[in-house]
């Protein structure tokens, strides 16, 4: 289709000895949600420093716009309208959620002075246009939740013309509710015609969210799938390695039962 | 835009969340307790505040500089004998070339000395985001260096580590800019309160109504979110540096026209100093919080309890005593409140 945002084509990455990626292909597609799935040490983090513009392709091909393209650096793929928010988050506690959403792209009003009225304005309403209701922009980030962390990063990529959302496990380490507010900012960037990739290693948060899943293995793509083609358990068998759940399965029930 | 979640807060709990407010309180208590101590030694009086504001004056104008640096997240130890350097620099250039000097005209030896100084604080500044080794170790070794280069210059040509007589030179008035003494109700006001008061509003507007200084706080905060969003963090760094640099040369050339001399070892100690009087200020060590209304009264704490100490009679030997413990209770103090405010 030409219609791929962003489409990356037998993509391996190598570090002197380590395949860290091995043939792997994807895309994303304006206003669908790719949901990029995998374990621990699939290569999901070397897959998306090299979709950001962090590291280039040993081999294989990186396509932004339809056209064949190479980012020298993370800036210029954030230039081109690619944003990643990371898990570790370009937040800074001791900030305001203001300074903090213009940091390093501050409107100024006269010279070099900051228009802080309009950036608290803005922030409020960005804000409340992916449906989360800050109730002081003055507020440290530091003082605000994790999912509330989570959901000024990406409010901040949507309004600074991000065309593709690269989000780096967004709900790893949330509680239950918190997901939820960072899944509902997910479907609200991708209703607005944002290529959203959503990395995670948690199929429950994916399924409800995602168009397309693509799993990763061992640096490998180990299957490209639809939503209308996989039920969710299936979704979490591949994850996992259906076989070795199973034994896993097996194993406990042993266990549990002896005891 | 109202909020059932958001509290009107009060007056006293929107003050207690500034940096500042632990200083202003230590600046109140100290003045009362003077005020009481040593009514008698005249404390309160236009003598006593002249003579508590020139000093309050350099070390302020330094605390300014070190107190963006410190919100950026870096140190700068060098600074004090980065005085002395400057203050060599310009009285060799004017020295006369028979008495081993270059024998520049005023303007010229200030301005090449401003260069020079300047270029002190590229150094650190590079050298810092050069090896990516904390600021402390490398402005600990540029005390030395630039301490060790003010003696050592001077020494070589001159053969004298005391250069005098900038009054007999001839500037062409400018100097009166930084020396002149200004006297309201019989008491003598130097003129290098008004740089403070110019530099210390300079230095807020750039801090907080500027895209500048959302950079210093998030550089501050972490220098790699920062960097990720397009801070260029590096150059904003070395450009502290050299602004540390900037206010060390200012005092010099104050101290220079007041004085009319230069020594290499002016300026000693006054590191030190100026980060006591920044991190009393409520500056975070660490960087990322902090304002410039603190280390202004952070300085003018460290005058007073100097001052005060003076003229109670009390043997000198104890102000460093006195000080050390107002740091440390003023850092306490503030750690306090902070957590307290940010709780809410």
């Amino acid at each position: 289709m030409s219609d791929k945002i962003l489409e990356i084509q037998g993509v391996s990455k190598f570090f002197g000895s380590v395949i860290a990626l091995q043939n792997v292909s994807m895309f994303v597609r304006p206003g669908e949600v790719t949901c990029l799935l995998g374990d621990n040490g699939a290569g999901k983090s070397t897959l998306i420093k090299t979709l950001a513009g962090v590291h280039k392709p040993s081999e294989g091909k990186y396509f932004f716009e339809g056209k064949e393209t190479l980012f020298e650096s993370p800036r210029e793929a954030l230039n081109a309208g690619i944003a990643t928010v990371y898990q570790d988050l370009a937040m800074i506690p001791l900030m305001s959620i203001w300074r903090n959403f213009f940091l390093g792209s501050e409107p100024l009003k006269a010279g070099p002075i900051f228009d802080i009225e309009n950036a608290k304005r803005i922030t409020r309403e960005e804000m409340a246009k992916m449906g989360i209701d800050i109730r002081d922009p003055d507020q440290p980030v530091g003082t605000l939740s994790g999912g509330e962390r989570q959901s000024v990063a990406i409010a901040r990529a949507v309004y600074f013309g991000a065309k593709v959302l690269i989000l780096d496990e967004p709900t790893a380490a949330l509680g239950v509710k918190q997901a939820g507010v960072v899944l509902r900012y997910i479907v609200e960037a991708r209703n607005r015609g944002i290529g959203v990739i959503f990395i995670t290693h948690n199929p429950h948060h994916a399924y409800p969210v995602g168009d397309h899943f693509v799993i990763l293995k061992r640096g490998q793509i180990f299957g490209d799938y639809a939503k209308e083609e996989v039920p969710i358990d299936h979704l979490i068998q591949m994850m996992a390695g259906g076989a070795d759940l199973e034994q896993l399965q097996h194993e406990l029930a042993e266990a549990t039962g002896r005891s | 835009m109202t909020d059932e979640r958001v509290r009107q807060m009060s007056l006293a709990n929107r003050l207690l969340t500034r940096p500042e407010f632990g200083a202003f309180l230590a600046l109140v208590v100290v003045w009362i307790f003077f005020a009481i101590v040593a009514f008698d030694n005249n404390f309160v009086s236009w003598v006593t505040t002249a003579a508590i504001l020139n000093r309050a004056a350099p070390l302020g104008i330094l605390a300014v500089a070190v107190a963006l640096l410190m919100i950026s997240g870096e140190f700068d130890l060098s600074i004090g004998s980065i005085v002395g350097f400057a203050g060599m620099a310009i009285m060799l250039l004017i020295t006369p070339a028979e008495a081993g000097g270059f024998g520049l005209p005023v303007w010229v030896a200030v301005l090449i000395a401003l260069m020079i100084t300047l270029l002190t604080g590229f150094f650190n500044g590079v050298l810092v985001m050069a090896t990516r080794l904390p600021s402390f170790i490398i402005t600990l070794g540029s005390l030395f260096i630039f301490r060790g280069l003010a003696v050592a210059i001077p020494r070589l040509m001159t053969n004298r580590t005391q250069l005098g007589g900038f009054e007999d030179y001839d500037s062409g008035g400018w100097a009166a800019a930084f020396a002149t003494k200004i006297e309201v109700g019989g008491a003598r006001f130097d003129i290098a309160i008004i740089w403070w008061i110019v530099i210390a509003a300079i230095a807020t507007i750039v801090l907080l109504k500027t895209h500048i200084g959302n950079w210093i706080f998030g550089t501050g905060g972490d220098a790699n979110a920062a960097r990720n969003v397009g801070v260029p963090v590096a150059k904003l760094k070395i450009a502290l540096f050299m602004v540390t640099a900037l206010a060390a040369f200012i005092v010099a050339l104050i101290q220079a026209t007041q004085l009319n001399s230069a020594d290499s070892l002016r300026g000693t100690l006054k590191e030190f100093e100026a980060i006591i009087a920044v991190v009393v200020g409520g500056t975070l060590l660490t960087g990322g919080y902090g304002s410039v209304l603190g280390p202004v009264f952070g300085a003018l704490i460290f005058a007073m309890v100097q001052q005060g100490i003076i003229i109670t009679g009390v043997d000198g030997d104890w102000f460093r005593v006195f000080v050390g413990g107002i740091l440390v209770l003023a850092v306490i103090f503030n750690n306090f409140i902070r957590q307290r405010a940010s709780k809410r």
